[in-house]
């Protein structure tokens, strides 16, 4: 069994559930004979036909609330929106509807709103974003971000069973630059638990999905350079957030940095910060700091981009800061 | 249908050149006007209503007069400060609710709004839970969540609204897509009002369900007013059944304070989504005649509008003359059933006022399947003891100098 990429491996995962389960079904624009803007439903239509492989209108709402439509009837359906940045057109679904529906009504929603997220790409202001802040604030929601292929895969099959509505944010940088050798038999990451993507012991850096690489990219900078020995946290699921693996990599080093490549105001990483804390306050030896994307709208040119968001020199710069506070 | 143009002049006094009509709506006029495909009766044809015996048209009355009476009883609850959040009435639009509603199976799914409570009875809601719902009670159907009549059962065959008006249309579009996918012998009904029709999340749900062609009815019931807002301002559309051609669905409209005639025609929209016919647009013609909600004073209505509905179009009364001509029904017969009415409900208040109210703990119960229950915030289990089970280090930080 090769390697396969990071698309590949969220492919393998719609495939396997789909076969596994009649009632999973895919929904969303294009994804059918065409399979999809970047082809991760290539193929699905022509397995499992136009009744499970539905080609909608361009309609974020009515996918979104057809969804949990169906989902209250026992269905699991699997929403794609072409890229997350049109997740908003369907907010008021998901805040309002479904992120509700459980507590007030007693009617879960197993259901998956999947897309393609992030920057790095050069795909300007309206194929770019991050939007996962923007859902972290909404109770009944849970969101997952994989950064490895072989999490891709075991999240989508976990999202896919999970009973409430979960937000997978696929990264478009990583869709055909990460690859992995897929774990044997039915590969499940459990959502809620983060991974320490790098031990080490004077420096954490908390991040999540393509900033995860600029996060291990920096680590090897700073052990070649300065003899850091820099430990990096991959969430994986941002909400519910893994408290413990937070907690412990705090007591571990004492020094902490958060890296996301979302906009910094109202950002995840000031949440992650007051959990720091409120809970741990007295390990730390240097404050927590964080390195995000500027607050602007992502742009589109290359020099303006790069700028924007945060690259390994922003990260290094930052560790060493911290080794020296 | 031939009703539309007098119903329009009634809504659109701003917006139109005609004159507001003293009497808006000629009903003798209406109800005689031959029907371009029948020009023969005097009435309507009404194959299904005609189908229905003596005893589901009595049914039908006793769900409307079940909804009036619960309504008023409500208002008695409200005034006495027992119902704790907004009041919304459904006076003068009883037969929409009802007649549409009985139209369904017991498996179908139906999605009522703030004013198909009496739709939500036909479906088996029960004057209990609707009380202790309104009364906030730790066993209403929601056990203290939401408000008023936003509950629902799948059993049963009714979904909760959102106050998010639109927002039901493709949750409903949904759940006829999984009957379509299960080739299950079931349909949708999704109220909106003329309100809500402005929304994009109508446009989208109603579009994608003329595409999929789902088994789902859709009942705009347009009663005038949103709020305080007419008609007239919500669409400059001649009529919203026209807007189902544009989707390329089945659009029909009908006098919505006529019981059987709502019957009628959502029966056969019901009909014809089952067999496969894909999804119907219903308007029916109504009137608000109590306020959005029990505070407003409705001062934006033009003087004598309410008092001629009241007089002259009256759900209820036009019914009862309709019993009393066609099916004999006494005056006797109908006051039983309306002391029935009334026992059920002073039974069930009797019984809503004994409920408990919700423990306040159970607010974190229920957000996800896992985990079920969250925490409380540290400061509610007590300071102190937030602060002893702190865990600290031997030294403050890790500094060794």
């Amino acid at each position: 069994m090769g390697e396969i990429t990071y698309l590949e491996a969220i492919r393998e995962a719609l495939f396997e559930e789909m076969e596994r389960d009649v009632n999973v079904f895919c929904l969303g624009e294009d994804i059918g004979a065409f399979g999809g803007a970047f082809k991760v439903t290539e193929g699905l239509q022509a397995k499992y036909g136009e009744q499970r492989v539905i080609d909608t209108p361009i309609s974020e709402a009515a996918i979104i609330g057809a969804a949990a439509g169906a989902s209250h009837m026992g269905m699991r359906p699997v929403a794609e929106l072409q890229f997350i940045d049109f997740i908003s057109c369907g907010y008021d679904m998901l805040t309002n509807y479904i992120a509700t529906a459980r507590y007030r009504a007693f009617l879960p929603c197993p259901m998956v709103v999947r897309g393609p997220s992030g920057g790095y790409v050069r795909g300007g202001p309206f194929h770019s974003q991050n939007p996962e802040a923007a859902f972290l604030h909404t109770p009944g929601l849970k969101i997952v971000y994989p950064a490895t292929a072989a999490d891709a895969k075991g999240l989508m099959k976990a999202a896919i069973r999970d009973d409430d509505c979960v937000l997978f944010f696929e990264h478009k940088y990583l869709y055909r630059r990460v690859k992995d050798v897929m774990p044997a038999g039915d590969h499940i990451v459990p959502i809620g638990k983060a991974r320490v993507a790098r031990e080490g012991n004077d420096v954490s850096i908390i991040t999540y999905a393509a900033t995860v690489w600029k996060a291990l990219e920096a680590a090897e900078q700073l052990e070649r350079e300065d003899g850091l020995s820099v430990e990096v946290i991959d969430l994986r699921t941002l909400l519910p957030m893994d408290d413990e693996a937070i907690v412990a990599t705090v007591k571990k080093t004492n020094r902490v940095m958060i890296v996301h490549e979302d906009t910094r105001t109202g950002g995840i990483a000031g949440e992650i910060t007051a959990r720091i804390n409120e809970t741990c306050f007295e390990w730390l030896d240097a404050p927590v700091l964080r390195v995000t994307a500027h607050d602007v709208p992502l742009p589109y040119s290359p020099p303006l981009e790069d700028f924007v968001l945060p690259q390994v020199r922003d990260i290094v710069a930052v560790a060493r800061h911290l080794a020296r506070y | 249908m031939c009703i539309a143009p007098l119903i329009r002049i009634i809504y659109r006094p701003q917006a139109t050149e005609v004159e507001f009509p003293e009497h808006p709506l000629d009903l003798d006029a209406m109800l005689s006007m031959p029907q371009s495909s029948d020009p023969g009766p005097q009435r309507p044809a009404r194959p299904h209503a005609d189908r229905l015996t003596r005893e589901q048209r009595l049914a039908l009355y006793r769900h409307m007069r079940m909804t009036r009476t619960l309504e008023e009883r409500l208002v008695a609850l409200y005034r006495q400060t027992k119902v704790v959040g907004g009041l919304f009435r459904s006076l003068g639009q009883e037969a929409d609710a009802v007649g549409s509603a009985y139209a369904l199976e017991r498996r179908d799914i139906m999605s009522p709004l703030i004013r198909n409570m009496g739709s939500m009875l036909v479906k088996g809601a029960t004057p209990l839970e609707i009380l202790r719902q309104y009364m906030a009670k730790g066993d209403s159907p929601t056990r203290g969540r939401e408000l008023n009549i936003h509950f629902g059962d799948l059993v049963r065959g009714f979904v909760g609204q959102i106050s998010h008006l639109g927002d039901m249309i493709p949750v409903m579009a949904g759940i006829a897509l999984s009957f379509k996918m299960r080739r299950e012998d079931r349909v949708v009904l999704v109220y909106i009002g003329d309100g809500a029709t402005s929304t994009g999340a109508f446009h989208e749900g109603v579009n994608f369900a003329a595409v999929q062609q789902v088994p789902m009815v859709v009942i705009v019931e347009n009663n005038g007013y949103a709020y305080s807002t007419p008609t007239g301002r919500q669409t400059a559309a001649n009529s919203f059944m026209d807007k189902a051609l544009g989707y390329g669905m089945a659009g029909v409209q009908a006098d919505g304070n006529d019981v059987l005639a709502v019957y009628d025609v959502t029966k056969a929209a019901v009909d014809r989504a089952r067999a496969g016919g894909g999804p119907t647009l219903v308007e029916l013609i109504t009137y608000r005649r109590k306020g959005h909600a029990e505070h407003d004073n409705q001062s934006y209505v033009p003087t004598g509008e309410i008092e001629w509905w009241a007089a002259n179009n009256d759900p209820i009364d036009r019914f009862v003359a309709w019993l009393g001509e066609h099916d004999g029904v006494t005056a006797e017969e109908l006051a039983a059933i309306d002391a029935s009415v009334s026992q059920e409900i002073d039974a069930a208040t009797d019984e809503a006022e004994l409920s408990p109210m919700p423990e306040p703990l159970d607010a974190l119960v229920g957000i996800y399947g896992e985990p079920p229950t969250l925490e409380p915030h540290w400061y509610r289990e007590g300071v102190r003891t937030a602060v002893e089970q702190h865990e600290r280090p031997a030294s403050w930080g890790t500094h060794d100098g």
